[in-house]
């Protein structure tokens, strides 16, 4: 392996490290909060891809720059919409339930969203480059990459990343989420309204999802099937890095995307391999992540 | 206890007693009940480890070894009997579930789930990339085998792994419900009930544990080789997540107390999936994703409605 591929590789990870990062943390911040794994989430990726897709293919015609609130109208959208819809009407009648049926019933959700993403949009592959186009190539020692991918998508996924560390840690409403996740019932003693709280976070992480499917889009192109891919990759990242930890998600993003990329210039074939193996090897020493926090187990 | 398993007992008689008969009359029936059987099979090993507390979101691995150990004979030995197919199914999938297991027993709840998504994942990706031994995503045909040395016609073939599912059914919904009323079994689902206090009985939890997940390893292994027989094909979808999704979501769909939720489940399942794949084309997702939240909704307890709650106790509602 030469300098030119190893620069390349490094590109390619931190380009793919930015966009599994943004759909992690929203798994990771549902999970911290709502204490739920939303199976969902690759199907709210799936569909901020399509939609974002859809919408800048329209738009592209009258201006191409346009296709920037696309993306981001889109992410809005179908986290607002999907994710406020499976939050009040799936999830909140089984707080306190089975954690099972908490599981199942995003699965479920993740079963319908992948008939109607089918449905709505084919299974033709979409392919939707304008915005990545847009912006001029950069080289970084000698290796030319589209900025697109190497400053705006890691630089979205920076902001994500201190907004949402400024938000919880410094903000009102950032306590008030703090607050519902340490202690459910004295939250709601002193007046907060959890329901409210989880509402808005799910909406929240539903939004991230929706934007790293947004943000993929001109990347790659979107077909059937790359909502299932996506979840369990996110989910080992999450997990790999400890359900609920922001920082350690942004780490563990970039550790895996930079392995990946090294492995598919290496030995192509084990590259899915990589992300499950490395979460196999983690959680068998650390069931709590590497980023987890100690906390007392029963057992 | 016993006056509620009575009537179960009968509706289960009466399932494998249509499952033997009704397909005689509708020909394109003895392949939907063969998957029926075959996955109820799967899906008990699900609901043992409910009984436990456990849900293995990684099932389908076990499901994929059964499969695969019939493809790889056939690849590469060449030939192939289904009682042979069957007890190579059993023993592949009872040493992967013991090593797995030897791992994730020492973990409870999402952790539990977790690892075992983990490690099948693990294996569907070695499944999907090794190309040269797998054929990747196409995966490989199994030939159809024969039994003790005769080879039949497609047509004899499907009647006969419609009556070997069904024996195959009968014995391991039997075996099933014997280890659930053995102390052993009384052990397991005092796993969900009060692990601690098992372990002060001076028992080993992740023992009894250990025991349940092999069994329901062993399960989803000889169901694997019964459906690649079906079908007479094994693909990495086999072992892929959503395919344990799909177990889960069998074995709430029937209902988890009781060892024929498993067979309840996955009739409905697969019955939903066959007409509304006919009539209603490419919605039949759609239709089994509503079909789910309603059970999960407005019957948690499941098709058999008898799933006891154990957990009430101690979880405020909301």
């Amino acid at each position: 392996m030469n300098s030119t591929l190893a620069i390349l590789a490094v590109l390619d990870g931190i380009s793919y490290a930015a966009l599994v990062f943004l759909v992690s943390v929203g798994l990771s911040l549902i999970f911290g909060v709502l204490r739920v794994v939303n199976v969902a989430h690759g199907s709210l990726y799936a569909f901020g891809a399509y939609l974002a897709a859809t919408l800048s293919l329209r738009v592209a015609p009258v201006s191409p720059w346009l296709t920037y609130p696309a993306l981001l109208l889109a992410s809005i959208v179908i986290g607002a919409v999907c994710g406020g819809v499976i939050e009040r009407f799936l999830l909140r009648p089984l707080y306190g339930r089975d954690d099972v049926l908490q599981l199942l019933i995003t699965f479920a959700a993740f079963m319908i969203m992948d008939n109607l993403q089918r449905m709505i949009w084919g299974v033709q592959p979409i392919f939707a480059a304008d915005p990545l186009k847009l912006l001029p190539n950069v080289t970084v020692f000698g290796v030319t990459y589209t900025s697109y991918q190497v400053i705006l998508l890691p630089a979205v996924a920076l902001a994500t990343l201190f907004g949402l560390r400024y938000f919880l840690r410094r903000t009102l409403s950032g306590a008030v989420i703090l607050a519902v996740t340490e202690d459910r019932e004295a939250a709601t003693a002193i007046g907060i309204d959890a329901r409210r709280v989880y509402f808005v976070t799910f909406i929240i992480g539903a939004s991230l999802a929706a934007l790293g499917g947004a943000l993929a889009s001109p990347t790659t192109s979107l077909v059937p099937g790359m909502g299932a891919d996506m979840i369990v990759l996110s989910f080992a990242v999450a997990a790999t890095a400890g359900l609920g930890q922001i920082e350690g998600t942004a780490l563990t993003a970039l550790l895996i995307g930079l392995t990946r990329a090294f492995v598919i210039y290496l030995h192509p074939e084990f590259e899915v391999l990589v992300p499950y193996l490395l979460m196999v090897l983690v959680l068998l020493v650390r069931p709590l992540g590497l980023f987890g926090a100690v906390q007392v187990r029963k057992i | 206890m016993a006056g509620r398993i009575k009537p179960i007992t009968a509706a289960a008689a009466i399932f494998f007693l249509v499952s033997a008969v009704a397909p005689l009359f509708v020909s394109s029936w003895a392949t939907l009940f063969a998957l029926i059987l075959a996955k109820g099979v799967v899906v008990l090993g699900i609901v043992l480890l409910l009984q436990a507390g456990q849900v293995s979101f990684g099932h389908a691995m076990f499901f994929a070894v059964g499969a695969y150990t019939a493809a790889f004979w056939g690849r590469y030995v060449g030939g192939g009997d289904i009682v042979l197919f069957l007890v190579l199914g059993a023993i592949s999938s009872t040493v992967s579930g013991l090593i797995v297991g030897l791992f994730v027993v020492r973990y409870r709840d999402i952790f539990f789930g977790m690892l075992n998504l983990a490690f099948s994942m693990v294996l569907w990706s070695l499944l999907e990339k090794m190309y040269p031994y797998t054929n990747g995503a196409d995966g490989i045909r199994v030939a159809r085998p024969s039994l003790l040395g005769f080879s039949f016609t497609p047509e004899t073939f499907q009647y006969l792994i419609l009556y070997i599912s069904l024996l195959t059914a009968i014995a391991a919904f039997y075996g099933v419900q014997r280890y659930l009323e053995s102390p052993l079994g009384h052990m397991l689902r005092a796993i969900k009930s009060n692990e601690t206090r098992l372990e002060y009985l001076g028992t080993s939890a992740r023992r009894v544990l250990l025991v349940g997940y092999v069994i329901s390893a062993f399960l989803g292994g000889i169901g694997g080789t019964l459906v690649a027989m079906i079908q007479q094909i094994a693909t990495p979808e086999f072992g892929y997540w959503t395919k344990s999704g799909e177990f889960v979501f069998i074995a709430i769909l029937g209902g988890g107390a009781h060892a024929f939720g498993a067979f309840a489940g996955a009739a409905m399942f697969e019955c939903v999936r066959f007409y509304a794949a006919a009539h209603l084309a490419d919605s039949w997702q759609l239709i089994l994703g509503v079909v789910l939240i309603v059970i999960i909704l407005y019957a948690p307890n499941g098709l058999i409605g008898l799933r006891q709650r154990y957990r009430q106790s101690g979880l405020g509602g909301s």
